[in-house]
């Protein structure tokens, strides 16, 4: 931290000491939060990071004087720019909200109420807050939806939220906290639900904006490299307690904390892992010029054609891994889908073991459909609730015909692969945890004893120690069953630790497909290198990694 | 990279995600925990137990009638006549009507035709319903027609469409039971289609379709088990529907025959006299009004239990 | 817009011919002679023989329908024969009854059903949330008829406060017209009530759950500005939608209602036709309910635009 920022951040905009945020009775644990103690200074970003469970939301939900009645601040204090504000009024917590204290959201497509125009909702704060008449505040407002770069805001002014993208809709967010000028900006998860482009441009604006105003920013994220990219302080939350608070360099470099260790060390390097590649192993699995359009023909009104992928091309080879990266709507999961042909790919062919079947009728592929599994992205939907995990691993190979026996003991062996207690068996999905649900799933796609296992954005869904586990386990799977596998994921981190070819697929198209190592090292396409460029903490060296 | 990758114990050490198994209750204990359950469900068997008993709680045959005996205030007591035309002390416990039956036996016998028709017009409705849904949202063909087929049946009030079929036909149990379901079968048609388009949308369908298992075994394996708790809940609703509905049939004239005691029809025959004597209305009006209020607080008891997500919606 | 209501009353279109073939369908298919039962108990067979040859009975069923919805086309429901005149004419009739208390019932209901809704959705989980719950659960268990019996007994026999029964034309006062409207109408308000009241209370509940909520709590705002900008401006078109599928129960409701206040409108009608088995009649009453429940309902349908501006025309 520079001399100059150091005497500038003098005043706290926030003070937090001490503060245990009670549980209801008969949870897991008696306190959401408990002792934990930092401050905000004035311009300074204090990023609090933590797993899901760690309580960091609900600190800021604590600051905003915004927690539920079930969680009641049990001990500790808040302050505000020197206002003690823990016991503080409603009306008193109303008045500072959006003029001392305002907050950024998570969710930019639905903090936004849909019913009502942007500049409408924007207008709300000015109306509730301050007595310009109705020219005033239009201008005001007009100002403000400038200053996020919002493109033509008299039109963005009257628009609807449904008729802005998400990363519009997060700068709106952004102008209703901001047009008050707060000291303090909590931003909860404001990037999470973005693609890695968006979110690099909301990333950037809450930082000039923050270094403008000289605004105190409490960033809340579960992604160490959004971390790495905007703070300037992190705390580390683990279960409801701070266990490490320091710079940003210190933490992420040397952590202290064998808890921040384990966090930083599951963070993936954004470098490909350059392992060995064997070009001679055999292709499992081809696309060729793989496309699906969907078409929407309504009663009444027009034809509608939206390709979702169209002339996708690569192989899969045996022991290696493909990865398909993208952002939201670039057509990868559509293209994983056509080749468990979930949907019936439109055009084009999949080559396995020599057979095309793209439209091959569903009696000939069954006996072919066992070769190919998938592991979706949700684990609490992808298992059926009335069904023990006995029940869904054994389901596939009794479609089969292997003996119930048989089934059974190859159920209990995957359990042991998968690192699971073959005495859970008998459970039903709902008494499992996230990462040990895609465990199992894992376990059901591989009790068919595939040739090829596809994993669409199967840990997406994960924290990242779990994530880091899951992975770990599906690398072992890979070598020691010598397993193809397609990975389909938004997460470049992700692509580059196991990925050892990659295609870039932006609007239904690959734009970019070679090895690993030069997708990375070299990319190609403008879509490619923009794509790399937006990953967050690129080019940061977490845990001193070089 | 390699003395990097933190080993599996640390992890498992450190993980904030637990690794015992949770522990959480079965839909059955949540079920049997919840007091709207405990207390319609309870209300329900005791209504059964009268329908069962209904012979020995103190009633004659609720057809007997006696001249001497009309219009008696609740509690009086009375000559009736009995089938072998012997001449029996009675107490009116709740009166008598014009004719000079025991309004009391005709209540306690009332409540078996309530009970049977409210769970047979919901099991009819149920069963028609689930075979038009899975249809519906199997068969692509069908699936436009049938809809608007019961668009159609759904524009038509259900009492008009009860009490035009009972105008054509004869009333009896069975007609009126039909007549109660068939305007109720849209309804289940519907969730169940919507069931079942949202249930094969799921992962786990989806990966049931890659594990090779057949459509039929899908069907009946992965997605009607699922639609289970979403119908119990409606067949409740409906099998208080119809118990109303019975009612109302009864007490416009148009459902079973007056001789048959019903609560609807006590009370339309009550209502003649009604400002001398409401007891006549109101005691069947009472039987009636709980025994719905039963049904229907086990039908909220088990939304709330077992079909969370329908609890939020309404 | 002219062109999404225009798509939207040709969608209702199949619908109306679906009810009609089923209105239709429901006489024929029922065992006995068509003709028969048309004629009603006291015909002689020359009657009957001469509403078979009108009717076409004799041709196949779909001629036959051809020929029925041929007159209903031009506004021809037939004739009654217990009445004795045109079944145009005798709904026209009794029109102004029914159409009054459903009007005050709709009022009376929406007027007391939302805020309630709003208030206990806000209040969830407390005594006021849980007392309306239990209203509600009380409301749809008490029979109509049963409700309308202790209320004539409370208020009028016991306090005298309003008339027992009967029917007082507009034209003969508003005041004396109301008198004898409240006691029904309230009467078939309640199960309404308990209906909008709690798909109110649910869908502002849900509102409330909604990231938007939170977002202008942080704004701010006093929480009344909340619940009714926010929140109920986004329950809105759940609780249109029950206002519309509400008037199915309130139809069911005009009939029982009106045979026990003795107020001559369509529901007495209905009842009346029915005890005389008088099918010209019934199929005409139940064709008018059940085009005025698709109407109002596609009304319904339209005022989404106007709640939402997600829903595009």
């Amino acid at each position: 931290m520079s001399a100059a920022r150091n005497e500038q951040a003098q005043d706290p905009v926030l003070q937090v000491r001490d503060l245990a945020i009670a549980l209801p009775a008969g949870g897991e644990r008696a306190h959401a939060v408990n002792g934990v103690s930092f401050e905000v200074k004035r311009g300074e970003i204090l990023c609090l990071v933590g797993e899901s469970g760690s309580g960091k939301s609900v600190i800021a939900q604590a600051v905003m004087g915004l927690l539920p009645r079930q969680l009641p601040v049990a001990a500790g204090g808040i302050t505000l720019a020197g206002e003690d504000i823990t016991h503080a009024p409603r009306s008193r917590l109303r008045e500072l909200r959006a003029t001392r204290m305002a907050m950024v959201f998570q969710e930019p497509m639905t903090a936004l109420n849909p019913v009502m125009r942007c500049g409408a909702q924007i207008d709300e704060v000015l109306v509730e807050h301050t007595r310009l008449d109705a020219a005033a505040r239009k201008r005001r407002i007009l100002d403000i939806l400038n200053e996020v770069k919002l493109p033509d805001p008299e039109r963005i002014y009257a628009a609807y939220p449904h008729q802005l993208s998400g990363g519009q809709r997060q700068r709106i967010v952004i102008a209703m906290a901001l047009v008050l000028e707060p000291a303090l900006l909590i931003a909860d998860e404001p990037t999470t639900a973005l693609d890695v482009t968006t979110q690099a441009q909301i990333l950037a604006l809450i930082a000039d904006l923050q270094a403008r105003h000289g605004t105190g920013v409490l960033f809340i994220t579960h992604d160490f490299g959004v971390v790495a990219e905007i703070a300037h302080r992190v705390a580390v939350l683990r279960l409801g307690e701070m266990v490490e608070l320091g710079t940003r360099d210190a933490v992420l470099k040397q952590p202290q904390h064998a808890y921040t260790k384990m966090l930083i060390g599951s963070v993936p390097d954004l470098h490909a892992h350059g392992r060995p590649l064997d070009a001679g192993a055999p292709v499992v699995l081809s696309a060729r010029g793989l496309s699906k359009t969907y078409v929407d023909r309504g009663w009444l009104s027009g034809r509608r054609e939206v390709r979702a992928a169209s002339d996708v091309s690569f192989d899969i080879r045996r022991g290696q891994t493909l990865g398909i990266v993208g952002e939201s709507g670039s057509g990868k999961s559509t293209v994983a889908r056509c080749i468990v042909r979930l949907i019936d790919p439109s055009g084009g062919a999949v080559l396995l073991a020599g057979q095309d079947i793209a439209s091959m009728p569903a009696r000939r592929l069954r006996p072919l459909r066992r070769q190919v599994q998938i592991v979706f992205q949700d684990p609490y939907r992808s298992l059926n609730p009335r069904r023990t995990v006995r029940e869904a691993i054994i389901e596939g190979p009794l479609n089969y015909g292997v003996p119930r026996a048989e089934a059974d003991e190859r159920a209990r062996k995957l359990m042991e692969l998968v690192r699971m207690d073959p005495g859970a068996l008998e459970r039903y999905p709902h008494q499992f945890s996230g990462g040990q649900r895609q465990r199992i799933c894992i376990a059901r796609a591989l009790a068919m004893e595939p040739a090829l296992l596809i994993a669409d954005e199967a840990v997406s869904a994960l924290d990242v120690s779990v994530q880091a586990q899951v992975l770990a386990l599906l690398e072992e799977i890979r070598e020691r069953l010598s397993l193809a596998m397609l990975f389909i994921t938004h997460d470049l981190r992700v692509a580059a630790q196991v990925c050892d070819h990659i295609a870039v697929m932006s609007q239904g198209r690959v734009v970019e497909y070679g090895p690993a190592a030069q997708v990375f090292g070299a990319p190609q396409h403008e879509y490619t290198r923009a794509l790399f460029a937006a990953a967050p903490g690129r080019g940061f060296a977490f845990g001193g990694r070089a | 990279m390699a003395e990097q990758t933190p080993d599996a114990k640390q992890f498992a050490a450190l993980s904030t995600e637990s690794a015992a198994v949770v522990r959480r209750q079965s839909a059955w204990q949540r079920v049997r925990a919840n007091w709207s359950v405990r207390i319609g469900g309870t209300a329900m068997l005791l209504l059964l137990a009268i329908a069962v008993l209904a012979p020995v709680l103190g009633t004659v045959d609720p057809t007997l009638f006696d001249a001497a005996s009309r219009d008696l205030l609740p509690g009086k007591q009375g000559e009736i006549v009995d089938l072998d035309g012997e001449t029996l002390r009675h107490t009116f416990i709740m009166g008598s009507d014009s004719f000079g039956r025991d309004i009391y036996s005709r209540v306690i016998y009332g409540t078996r035709v309530s009970l049977i028709v409210g769970i047979a017009s919901a099991l009819l409705a149920l069963s028609f319903g689930i075979c038009l849904g899975l249809s519906s949202g199997y068969l692509r063909w069908l699936d436009g027609p049938l809809m608007r087929v019961m668009d159609g049946l759904m524009s038509i009030p259900g009492i008009l469409i009860a009490i035009a079929l009972l105008a054509a036909w004869r009333a009896s149990l069975l007609t009126v039971i039909v007549a109660i379901a068939i305007p109720e079968i849209p309804r289940v048609t519907r969730l169940v289609r919507s069931l079942v388009l949202t249930i094969r949308e799921e992962p786990y369908v989806e990966a049931a379709v890659s594990l090779g298992t057949p459509a039929w075994k899908i069907m009946f394996g992965h997605i009607l088990p699922n639609t289970a708790a979403p119908l119990v809940v409606q067949a409740t609703y409906i099998c208080a529907a119809g118990i109303l509905v019975e009612a109302i049939l009864s007490f416009l004239g148009v459902g079973l025959p007056p001789d048959i005691p019903t609560w609807g029809n006590i009370m339309a025959e009550g209502r003649v006299q009604f400002n001398e004597y409401p007891h006549n209305v109101f005691f069947p009006g009472i039987f009636l009004a709980v025994t719905v209020l039963a049904v229907n607080i086990l039908g909220d008891g088990l939304r709330d239990t077992l079909d969370p997500k329908m609890a939020k919606r309404v | 817009m002219y062109a999404f209501i225009a798509r939207r009353l040709l969608a209702t279109l199949p619908v109306l011919l679906i009810v009609a073939v089923l209105v239709f369908l429901m006489l024929r298919l029922t065992p006995g002679d068509p003709a028969a039962i048309l004629a009603g108990d006291a015909a002689n067979p020359e009657q009957i023989a001469q509403i078979r040859e009108s009717l076409g009975l004799n041709e196949s069923i779909v001629a036959q329908f051809g020929i029925w919805a041929g007159h209903l086309l031009t506004g021809d429901l037939g004739e009654s024969f217990y009445f004795k005149m045109k079944v145009v004419e005798l709904i026209g009739q009794r029109l102004e009854p029914t159409l009054a208390l459903a009007t005050l019932t709709i009022l009376i209901a929406v007027l007391v059903a939302v805020p309630l809704g709003v208030i206990a959705a806000w209040r969830f989980g407390g005594w006021f949330d849980r007392c309306l719950m239990g209203f509600s659960v009380l409301g749809f268990s008490i029979p109509v008829f049963v409700l309308a019996y202790v209320l004539i007994w409370l208020v009028s026999l016991k306090l005298g406060w309003l008339p027992v029964q009967g029917y007082q034309r507009l034209e003969g006062g508003f005041w004396p017209f109301l008198r004898h409207l409240i006691l029904p109408a309230i009467t078939l308000s309640v199960i309404y009530i308990a209906l909008i009241a709690r798909v109110t209370r649910a869908s502002v509940l849900e509102a409330l759950g909604e990231d938007y909520i939170r977002t202008a709590r942080a704004k701010g705002l006093p929480e009344w500005k909340v619940l009714v900008k926010h929140a109920l401006a986004n329950a809105a078109v759940p609780v249109a939608t029950v206002i519309g599928i509400g008037i199915a129960l309130l139809i069911g409701g005009v009939v029982v209602t009106e045979s026990v206040y003795a107020i001559p409108g369509l529901g007495r009608l209905t009842v009346d036709a029915v005890l005389a088995r008088d099918f010209p009649t019934i199929q005409g009453v139940i064709l008018l309910f059940s085009f005025v429940y698709v109407f109002v309902n596609l009304l319904v349908d339209l005022s989404y635009v106007f709640f939402d501006p997600r829903i595009r025309y």
